[in-house]
């Protein structure tokens, strides 16, 4: 075997048995039910990846599809209304309503250039954000709607207090979602979305329906987000509420795709590592580590919480400096930017 | 109220708003103009302008103060510290990705907003008597009300209109005014105008276009520094997170009057001033809807009209 293999199957092990030994762990190190929101941000991350990384439309709108996706489930499954469908049922119907969403805002907007596309995802979001607080009678506004139904499979019921199911029908999803997008990305369609990104008047010239295929990969990519809504209001238990879905959280997202790499697929994977990891499990520990040693005071620099979006914003522009393509970069990304540089190719 | 007087109220609160929006709008505007770049910390550099008018305010007594000493003082100082800023973060940020694709940049400013806001947070903890002691950091924070809500047509009148409003068209319409005359007919002006129009045809007739965008970039950020004083005049009242309502609703102004045309980002402005107010004071329960339709009203024009309002029909460059 090559080193290569060995890596690559010693990860495989590490993921498919980290429920099992983190039994092993002492208690302060356990962070394993930290780790489904990765799984379930990875998921949203690829959904746009699709629409910013593979077919070049900047959506800045992800959190609302992500909206639209938890409280279409959340309607469908909580017994404050009357449909209670389930879990399963609840995740197809929610997929649906935001791919029919994407499909919505796209059709009259797609014929924008770059950055007003940009302004009209991000317009969408705040008019999600402000319709969702505003229809008390079907989404309880600011409360949010619960209790939420876990999944069951198979007469198992999923519960919170267990995180270990959650991780392995989160992989399997997250397994079938990376499976979905690499597969797309080498089809027919794959390469018409790239062509549509790397010189649109060139592809249309090429007889590509570019219209087509950007409405196409802005669906998908909606629709993705808003499975990943549904599974994220599953987990909670809550819709949560309308102000968490804002434009932070599309930042977010769209940091996720920016810091493994636009376009690449496991660099969607590091990026939610981080960019969630980062958030859930570093602040939390080093919020809990500074309350155990009695530093608590009312200054707000010694909250870790309080730096969280000065670190976001400086790792965004260091690497927008330094690694534009990102740490995992697409490979004809990284050999765009070699030829752009006039570099020779450098020994990795 | 008579239908009459609403519609004039209408007319003065929405112009009154409509006008600060639309100077934040103009630096958007002139940045787009010439770099194609949303610069999304615009909003957020506004908010840190108005951290230091607070703070000055603070230094010169706070409610005590004399507003004749202060406020011009504010509007001095208040405008340099916004315009350094932004040139500092234009040569740290943005300067090293001018060849880069325009997604790097965009990218980048987001990055920006957030130091920005964060920032703004840590500012609000500052132990002094006019942030409360600094011990609500993330609260909102009242300015010091130095120009009274007295109204100006008396007591009587159904009419709200105050010294306020006299205020921001007082500092909003000449400054408006000198910038058209300084666009349109200055050197530096032309050149700018050249930059936005073609920056290679421009480099080739000579003009430093790193300079002439360094000036965008002061200019731009001057003009929100007087948009900070003349809002926690006017309102009152400001958050670390109000950077990004403001910014949102001055982009939307920009794009709705035609992204790098400055006519364009007043009248974007004033349009969403007056769709505000009457929102917010004719609607019934409008209120609450008033980000809906604003945005909805962006993307009907974007649909409809792409280039917004008064923008050119000019084609994608090939």
């Amino acid at each position: 075997m090559t080193p290569r293999q060995i890596a690559a199957l010693s990860c495989g092990g590490l993921v498919l048995l980290l429920p099992v030994m983190e039994l092993l762990l002492p208690n302060g190190l356990k962070i394993g039910s930290l780790v489904p929101p990765i799984m379930i941000f990875a998921i949203i991350g690829l959904g746009l990846n699709i629409v910013v990384g593979f077919t070049g439309l900047l959506n800045l709108g992800s959190a609302a599809f992500m909206a639209i996706g938890a409280y279409a489930f959340s309607v469908v499954t909580c017994p404050v209304h009357p449909f209670q469908i389930g879990f399963w049922a609840g995740l197809v119907v929610a997929t649906a309503v935001g791919a029919l969403a994407g499909l919505v805002l796209g059709l009259p907007t797609l014929r924008l250039r770059g950055d007003y596309l940009a302004i009209v995802t991000l317009g969408f979001g705040e008019i999600v954000q402000d319709v969702l607080k505003n229809l008390d009678a079907i989404t309880k506004g600011t409360q949010g709607l619960n209790p939420v139904p876990a999944p069951t499979l198979a007469g198992y019921a999923f519960t919170s207090a267990n995180y270990a199911p959650w991780y392995y029908l989160l992989l399997a999803l997250l397994g079938g979602t990376v499976w979905l997008c690499a597969n797309l990305r080498r089809s027919r369609t794959g390469r018409t979305w790239v062509a549509v990104r790397e010189d649109e008047l060139a592809a249309r010239a090429c007889g590509i329906a570019v219209v087509r295929a950007k409405l196409l990969a802005f669906s998908l990519g909606a629709a993705l987000c808003a499975a990943g809504g549904a599974l994220w209001a599953s987990l909670h238990g809550t819709s949560i509420e309308p102000g968490f879905y804002d434009f932070q959280l599309s930042v977010v997202v769209l940091c996720i795709v920016i810091v493994g790499g636009l376009g690449s697929i496991p660099g969607v994977l590091l990026g939610a590592v981080i960019m969630i990891g980062f958030n859930s499990i570093v602040l939390t520990k080093l919020t809990d580590l500074l309350a155990r040693h009695g530093v608590s005071s009312t200054n707000v620099l010694a909250s870790p919480g309080n730096w969280k979006y000065l670190v976001f914003g400086l790792a965004l522009i260091l690497m927008m400096r330094y690694r534009p393509a990102g740490l995992l970069p697409a490979r004809e990304v990284r050999d765009e930017l070699r030829r752009a540089d006039g570099a020779t190719p450098e020994a990795a | 109220m008579s239908p009459t007087e609403v519609v004039l109220q209408l007319l003065v609160t929405g112009l009154s708003n409509g006008l600060i929006i639309a100077l934040i709008a103009l630096g958007y505007t002139m940045v787009y103009g010439i770099i194609e770049l949303i610069n999304f910390a615009h909003g957020d550099l506004m908010m840190l302008g108005c951290f230091l008018a607070l703070t000055l305010v603070g230094l010169c007594g706070g409610e005590a103060a004399s507003p004749w000493l202060v406020i011009p003082l504010l509007l001095l100082a208040v405008p340099a510290f916004c315009a350094g800023l932004n040139w500092t973060v234009d040569r740290l940020a943005y300067h090293p990705l001018r060849a880069a694709p325009k997604l790097t940049a965009l990218v980048s400013a987001i990055g920006v907003s957030f130091i920005f806001v964060n920032l703004g947070l840590f500012w609000g903890g500052l132990p002094m008597g006019v942030f409360a002691g600094g011990t609500q950091a993330a609260a909102q924070k009242d300015f010091p009300d130095l120009i009274g809500y007295r109204n100006l047509l008396g007591t009587q009148s159904g009419l709200q209109f105050t010294l306020k409003d006299v205020l921001v068209v007082a500092v909003t319409v000449p400054l408006m005014a000198s910038l058209t005359w300084f666009v349109r007919r200055t050197r530096l002006g032309t050149a700018m105008r050249a930059v936005a129009q073609d920056p290679l045809a421009a480099r080739l007739m000579g003009i430093d276009t790193d300079r002439v965008i360094s000036a965008t970039f002061l200019i731009g950020g001057a003009l929100a520094g007087v948009a900070s004083v003349v809002f926690v005049l006017a309102n009152n009242s400001l958050s670390f997170w109000m950077g990004y309502r403001n910014g949102m609703d001055a982009f939307t102004a920009a794009v709705l009057g035609g992204i790098g045309n400055l006519p364009g980002a007043v009248l974007g402005g004033i349009v969403i001033g007056l769709v505000r107010a009457t929102m917010e004071g004719v609607v019934p329960n409008g209120g609450v809807w008033s980000n809906a339709v604003v945005f909805g009203v962006l993307i009907l024009v974007l649909a409809f009209r792409p280039t917004g309002l008064l923008g050119s029909r000019a084609r994608e460059k090939v």
